[in-house]
């Protein structure tokens, strides 16, 4: 090391251009793989790189130490060509352990380069990883297909901070910090954003402040100095459309969203929501705008969010809850209450992996017919689904503008893949966002100075009437309304009309939806991809990378589920195929089928993890031959 | 709205303009028609615009209260206005907000939001009319019902203790807590303006009578021949006294009430407990008078403000910790929102 060190020529690494690169950060949970994952891919995103993010990690806070259950995975893929997925497999894993290289080495690229910390391999964590014993994957030839570096990270971030007056276990803590300073090295980008958010982050706490850069320049250093490293890889800047860009996950998109939505309508925004992987951090976000009128309430109960909501719009707030699946499943009793009261809501469910508990921290796209069916009664709802995390802004916004527009709750899926993922944001400034036009009822609207709080616009949209409007006292509640009036009801025949017309009232906002096409291909052909949500950047990639093989293939993608876009059947009937990948069982498919009555062809995966390229590309071609 | 910034002068109202134009559709006989009255009488004296009042129901007999009220009002899903209610005044603390309430829609299924509703002390009021049995689906107990109670779905007996609602709301740290009865008008126009002038979340409980299903449950506290010896009406300020021709009176040996008798030598009004329902220990034991005894010595049921305390509103803290935030901080545009703090051009 010292003569290493001595010898301080300039490196003789060479660099190597690459379009894209994915980096696996894999490590214990306590290792600090999201943060250095998340370092290096802000860094990635100033420098111009297009990229897709993919945490991965348990649902334990401290899953047992070593063990393959508590390994914590940050994917990212950055690229100067356009990116729209984490990538199938991983050009760089890092492996801070052997339970982590056990869980992530079967996708890494054959001939892909390991960087592991050989502290994570002593006889303890091979057996805590489940290797047989005196089994070694860093002595015994099993990575002989790999460009393996071996550092003792460990012992290296300890020989360097031996004067920090820190202790062994603070010192232990900034192993993360060199391992990201050696990618800095490699990938030839700046330490700059992250010695920033180190002074940031630890302004308060030199002695940490200090340590981390030590630690960083260290991990840089090595690289730069010991010749174990021949290669370097440069990404250039994607030629992504001219703008300002910022880098955004899918939860904190949602978030200014609803902000952005009740800047513009200049309603309050209420915030009725409990605690629930992957959703909180929608309720984090919201409760730091409280300057710009947005009210959180965390509630005691999941039930409780979504009533303190209806009770907030009922008064003239925007009322927004937010959940996943066994929270949404708590609320459907509440979501009936809110369809039969007419009023706004937006019901935020960011899916996770079910039924019951189920895989909290993985990704699903279940709910969906839980959200077109999931209440008791004829109970329809609009639903509307965000396809990547920047998606999540104009999806939630206009989720706002179909609530308060057309005076019904509606559901917004996201799932837990685009919620906790990021990529680069064109971000759009206020006076580019749709207006959404907010009427309360300030006088009758009835004949002879009546109110009528029942009597329905061309769009079946009954008015907004707030408490506090004088002469317009009035009661609203869950049993059966007379049409018009809102009285108490239990008339047959009025039932049956109501019930048409709270159904042609979700029907009519089709009205307002732009008519869909393919983005990926073309207007008509052999086979079409039909998706919805997060799978949309993984369906983008297969087809283009398809049609650039040329195969007759295209791609339309569903924002709207329920009411669906008008020419969606016209758009099916123009292809031979379609298939229609899900992260389910199949759930749009059977929506698909039912209403539209053709042969659509299901792809299925349930395994809490999204759709990789070639799983895709592989079905399509299935399809073509 | 005057535009000269003079108020406008409204016309007093009385109590008919609090009725509404639907048809009330409760049992013949239900106390709840006596609570309607006593609310639509007591709404002209508290001077707020019939607009500005909201009541908040769930399901129940009880809950069809609003339908009742020419205010505004939500009748909505079981268990869950006191969340909703929460809600309304959250987006607008200058509403006056009255929920109500059954003993099976407050405590039963809507038992968490009944505890929390009190913790966090919204400035609402929430009159819960515990009948002590579920009316609206005819007869079953409920969680107020007295262990043992026969009823449809317990032929054998309750076998459950039930809830005594003055101790469970001060176990939730309420800031108001009253008693009172459908067939004592007085006392319950006189608690509802209690409740009504306390900030904070003010709960009332009231015995209200179901002539169908639980009949007479809570004569003992109105009939004239009982009422004097089961019941002890509590006032700020004044000893405990009970009992006919108040004969009787309540001491506190340390921590342990007496009952004495007044007409005994040497027993005096001015050595009797005195009220003070500011008083959170005296509130406790007070509430306890419900199937505790103290020395194999019953009590009488006491009604009145049990307990009454000043603290900070949870919609007044809402809206001052915005407006603290936003003279501190100011308001980031939504540009900046958009843009957040780190930005990066692609020419």
């Amino acid at each position: 090391m010292e003569q290493v060190l001595e010898n301080n020529l300039s490196n003789t690494a060479t660099t190597i251009e690459a379009e894209s690169i994915v980096i696996r950060f894999s490590g214990d949970s306590g290792d600090g793989m999201q943060l250095t994952g998340m370092q290096f891919t802000d860094t990635a995103a100033f420098l111009g790189n297009d990229l897709s993010t993919f945490p991965d990690y348990p649902a334990e806070i401290r899953a047992p130490i070593g063990t393959t259950a508590g390994v914590s995975g940050f994917q990212v893929h950055f690229g100067s060509r356009e990116i729209y997925t984490p990538g199938d497999e991983f050009d760089v894993l890092v492996a801070m352990n052997a339970a982590a290289l056990k869980v992530d080495l079967p996708r890494l690229k054959k001939g892909g380069i390991i960087i592991t910390n050989t502290a994570g391999f002593d006889k303890k964590n091979l057996g805590l990883a489940g290797f047989a014993d005196g089994a070694n994957p860093l002595t015994d030839g099993a990575l002989d297909n790999y460009v393996v570096h071996k550092l003792d990270v460990t012992k290296l971030v300890k020989e360097c901070l031996t004067d920090s007056g820190l202790g062994m276990k603070e010192i232990e803590r900034s192993k993360n910090m060199f391992v990201l300073g050696l990618l800095f090295w490699m990938f030839d980008e700046p330490m700059d954003y992250t010695l920033n958010f180190i002074n940031e982050k630890f302004g308060k706490k030199p002695d940490i402040a200090n340590a981390n850069i030590k630690a960083l320049k260290a991990g840089w250093n090595y690289g730069d100095n010991t010749e174990v490293f021949t290669t370097r890889f440069k990404v250039n800047a994607a030629s992504l459309p001219k703008g300002e860009y910022r880098n955004i996950t899918g939860n904190h998109s949602t978030a200014i969203g609803l902000v952005a939505a009740a800047e513009k309508t200049g309603l309050p925004l209420f915030l009725g929501s409990y605690p629930i992987t992957p959703a909180s951090d929608i309720l984090h976000d919201l409760s730091k705008y409280k300057t710009n009128n947005v009210k959180t309430f965390q509630a005691e109960d999941e039930i409780a969010a979504i009533a303190a909501a209806i009770g907030a719009s009922y008064a003239g707030d925007l009322g927004v809850t937010t959940t996943s699946g066994p929270g949404m499943a708590l609320k459907t009793e509440a979501m009936g209450l809110a369809l039969m009261l007419e009023i706004p809501l937006v019901i935020v469910d960011v899916q996770r992996g079910g039924p019951s508990t189920g895989l909290p921290t993985k990704t699903e796209q279940s709910d969906l017919l839980m959200a077109m069916y999931g209440r008791h009664g004829e109970s329809p709802l609009p639903i509307i689904a965000a396809s990547s995390p920047a998606d999540c802004f104009e999806t939630v916004y206009e989720a706002c503008r179909i609530a308060v527009e057309h005076m019904t709750p509606v559901i917004f899926l996201s799932d837990g893949y685009i919620a906790n993922g990021s990529e680069p944001w064109r971000f759009p400034t206020e006076d580019q966002l749709p207006p959404i036009t907010v009427k309360f009822l300030t006088e009758a609207n009835g004949p002879e100075g009546k109110l009528l709080p029942y009597k329905r616009d061309d769009l079946f949209v009954r008015p907004w009437i707030k408490p506090g409007t004088k002469d317009l006292m009035h009661r609203i509640g869950g049993l059966e309304k007379q049409n018009e009036t809102g009285n108490v009801s239990y008339d047959a025949k009025n039932h049956e009309v109501m019930t048409h017309l709270r159904a042609a009232k979700v029907e009519k906002i089709a009205d307002t939806i732009a008519p869909i096409k393919a983005t990926s291909g073309k207007d008509s052909g052999k086979l079409l991809v039909l998706g919805w949500g997060s799978t949309a950047g993984a369906i983008k990639t297969a087809v283009r990378e398809c049609i650039a093989q040329g195969y007759d293939v295209s791609h339309v993608h569903l924002r709207h589920i329920n009411p669906f876009p008008k020419n969606l059947g016209e758009v099916l009937a123009s292809y031979e195929k379609v298939l229609i990948p899900e992260m389910n069982c199949g759930q749009l498919l059977q929506l698909i089928r039912a209403k539209y009555l053709i042969p659509a062809i299901g792809l299925s995966k349930v395994q809490g993890q999204p759709y990789t390229t070639s799983e895709l590309r592989n079905k399509i071609i299935e399809l073509l031959k | 709205m005057a535009t000269t910034g003079e108020q406008e002068v409204l016309p007093k109202l009385v109590s008919k303009d609090f009725v509404s134009n639907q048809e009330v559709k409760w049992c013949p006989g239900c106390g709840d028609y006596s609570i309607l009255k006593q609310v639509q009488t007591v709404m002209p004296d508290l001077g707020i615009p019939r607009e500005d009042i909201v009541f908040i129901s769930g399901i129940g007999c009880a809950a069809r209260f609003t339908y009742y009220m020419e205010t505004y009002g939500m009748h909505s899903i079981h268990g869950r206005a006191a969340a909703i209610a929460s809600g309304v005044k959250a987006a607008n603390p200058d509403l006056s907000v009255w929920i109500v309430s059954g003993d099976g829609d407050a405590f039963s299924i809507g038992g968490n939001h009944f505890i929390h509703l009190m913790r966090k002390n919204f400035n609402v009021n929430y009159l819960v009319f515990n009948n002590q049995i579920y009316g609206l689906t005819k007869g079953q107990y409920s969680p107020t019902s007295e262990k043992g109670k026969v009823a449809k779905s317990t032929p054998f007996g309750s076998i459950e203790e039930p809830f005594n609602p003055s101790e469970l709301a001060l176990g939730a740290r309420a800031s108001f807590v009253a008693r009172s009865l459908d067939r004592d008008p007085k006392h319950l126009q006189a608690m509802l303006k209690r409740a009504n002038d306390h900030q904070g979340t003010s709960f009332v409980e009231i015995y209200q009578n179901c002539a169908v299903f639980n009949d007479g449950a809570f004569f003992a506290y109105s009939d004239k021949e009982t009422k004097k010896e089961s019941a002890i009406f509590l006032e700020h300020g004044k000893p405990m006294v009970f009992g006919e021709n108040d004969s009787k009176g309540i001491k506190l040996d340390g921590l342990t009430p007496v009952i004495v008798d007044l007409t005994q030598p040497g027993n005096s009004v001015s050595d009797l407990w005195v009220h003070d329902e500011t008083n959170k220990t005296m509130a406790h034991l007070i509430a306890s008078f419900f199937d505790t005894s103290y020395n194999g010595v019953h009590f009488p049921r006491p009604f009145g403000v049990i307990y009454s305390e000043d603290r900070a509103c949870y919609d007044d803290m809402m809206k001052a910790q915005i407006d603290e935030l936003i003279t501190r901080k100011g308001r980031p545009s939504l540009n900046k929102i958009l843009s957040g703090d780190k930005t990066w051009t692609i020419l």
